[in-house]
C-alpha cells in the first residue's frame, strides 16, 4: 500500500505553517512525516521534520513544470528507507509544505515521475491556503489555487472571507473551500472525505480573479473514446500546457464505471478506473482551468477527435 | 528497458490501456491527425514510435507525449488541436 502524500502550498504569508503546526498538534493527526522548505517558528520539532534545500535537476526539454525535484525525491526515499529500518516511527502520511512562491507542478511531477517514489507514495491531495485579507496575488498564487483539491481560506478573523471565497469558487469550482480561523481545522476536515464529483458542479464559465484565467466545464452525453481522448489531451498539453493550469474530470469511456482524469499543466496522473458509476448519470464531465481558450473551442476539438475514432475501427478499454 | 534496442520503455499515462490492439488503434488515429501536417507514424516492434516526414527525415520517440514535440520539430510549426483547420479535417 502506497503512503499518501499531501502537498500543502499557498502564497507567502498565507498561513501554511500555522495551519500545519495546529494540525500536527491535533490528536487525530496520527503519525505524519513532514517535509518543509523553510522552517517556521512553529513548534513542530517533535514530529518527523526534515529540511529540504532547493536542488533541482532540469530534464531535457527544460520545461519548468516538468522539472524533477531531486531534493524532494531524495528526502522521500530517505524517509522510506529509515522507516523500513525502524529508525523512525512508522508514519502513515507525508505532508510536503512548499515555499510560498513554489510552482507546485514540479513537485507533482516528482511524485508521479520518479521511479522509486511513485511506487511507494501517491498524491492524496493538494491543499492551498489563501488569506482572506489579500486573496489571490499574482501568477503563482492563481496557479497554486487552480491546482488545489482543497482550498483553505485563512485569517478569517481579520477579514471577511466572502469575496475571496467567491473568487476561489470561480477560479477552481472543483475544489472544496474551507475556512480556518487561527489555523484551526481538524485533520478530518482537511484530509478526510472524497473529492467533488465533477458532475455535481453547476457553474457558468467565468472569468476568474486574475484576468484571463477561466474555469470551464465540458460535458459530453455520449461515451468518449479513451484513445482519442489521450491523443487529444497530450496534443493539447504539448501546444498549450503552460496555459492549462488544471484538468479534472470523470469520463464515460464505455466501461462499467467512469475513468478519473486529473492533471496539472503537463503533469497527468495515471487514469483511474472506478468500478461503477455512483448513480444513473453517465455523462462525461471535464473541468478545465486555464487561459487562452474557450469551452466551445475545447468541445469542438475533442468532439472532432472523438468522431475520428468513432469513424475508425473503434477500440474500447 | 528493451533488451534488443536498449530503449527505455515508458509507462505514459495515455498508453497504459489496451495492449497490442490498443496500440494499433492508437497509431491509426494518430496518423489521422499527423497526415494533416504531412507526417506519418510507424510502430517499431511495439516498443517505440518512428515519426517520418515527406522529406524522409525520421525521429524515434518513446511515447505519446513525446510524439507531439518531435512532430512540431519535423513540421516546423506548432501543432494545435484547437486549430480550426485541423478540427475541420477531422470532422
Amino acid at each position: 500500500m502506497k503512503t499518501p502524500v499531501v502537498l500543502l502550498t499557498g502564497y507567502l504569508g498565507s498561513g501554511k505553517t500555522t495551519l500545519l503546526s495546529r494540525l500536527l498538534a491535533h490528536p487525530e493527526m496520527g503519525e505524519t512525516a513532514v517535509i518543509v522548505n523553510e522552517l517556521g517558528e512553529a513548534a513542530i520539532d517533535h514530529h518527523l521534520l526534515r529540511r529540504v534545500d532547493e536542488r533541482t535537476v532540469v530534464l531535457g526539454n527544460g520545461c519548468v513544470c516538468c522539472t524533477l525535484r531531486g531534493d524532494l525525491a531524495d528526502e522521500l526515499r530517505d524517509l522510506l528507507s529509515r522507516r523500513d529500518r525502524g529508525e523512525i516511527p512508522a508514519f502513515g502520511r507525508v505532508v510536503v509544505e512548499t515555499t510560498g512562491v513554489a510552482d507546485p507542478a514540479p513537485i507533482l511531477y516528482t511524485l508521479l515521475g520518479d521511479p522509486v517514489v511513485k511506487h511507494h507514495f501517491e498524491l492524496e491531495r493538494v491543499v492551498t491556503t489563501v488569506d482572506a485579507q489579500h486573496g489571490l496575488r499574482g501568477e503563482e498564487s492563481v496557479k497554486q489555487a487552480a491546482v488545489a483539491d482543497r482550498l483553505v481560506v485563512t485569517k478569517t478573523d481579520l477579514a471577511d472571507p466572502a469575496a475571496v471565497e467567491r473568487d476561489l469558487g470561480r477560479l477552481n469550482p472543483a475544489a472544496d473551500v474551507l475556512a480556518a480561523v487561527l489555523g484551526e481545522l481538524s485533520p478530518a476536515e482537511l484530509f478526510g472525505g472524497s473529492e467533488r464529483d465533477p458532475r455535481d458542479l453547476d457553474f457558468e464559465d467565468s472569468h476568474a480573479h486574475d484576468g484571463d484565467v477561466h474555469a470551464m466545464c465540458l460535458t459530453f452525453d455520449e461515451p468518449l473514446d479513451w484513445t482519442a481522448f489521450g491523443i487529444w489531451l497530450t496534443m493539447l498539453l504539448q501546444a498549450r500546457g503552460g496555459d492549462v493550469l488544471r484538468v479534472k474530470g470523470l469520463l464515460n469511456v464505455g466501461a462499467d464505471g467512469p475513468l478519473v482524469i486529473n492533471g496539472v499543466q503537463h503533469v497527468v496522473h495515471p487514469p483511474e478506473h472506478l468500478p461503477a458509476w455512483p448513480d444513473d448519470d453517465r455523462r462525461s464531465r471535464i473541468v478545465f482551468i486555464g487561459r487562452g481558450f474557450t469551452r466551445e473551442e475545447l468541445e469542438r476539438s475533442l468532439a472532432a477527435f472523438n468522431g475520428a475514432a468513432r469513424g475508425s475501427d473503434s477500440f474500447r478499454v | 528497458m528493451c533488451v534488443l534496442c536498449g530503449v527505455l520503455l515508458n509507462d505514459h499515462w495515455a498508453e497504459q490501456e489496451g495492449g497490442r490492439r490498443g496500440r494499433v488503434f492508437r497509431r491509426r488515429l494518430l496518423n489521422r491527425v499527423l497526415t494533416v501536417y504531412g507526417l506519418r507514424l510507424d510502430d517499431w516492434s511495439g516498443r517505440v514510435w518512428v515519426l517520418r516526414d515527406r522529406k524522409g527525415r525520421a525521429a524515434v520517440v518513446d511515447n505519446l507525449g513525446a510524439v507531439w514535440a518531435e512532430a512540431e520539430r519535423l513540421a516546423g510549426r506548432p501543432l494545435d488541436p484547437l486549430d480550426p483547420d485541423l478540427v475541420a479535417a477531422l470532422s
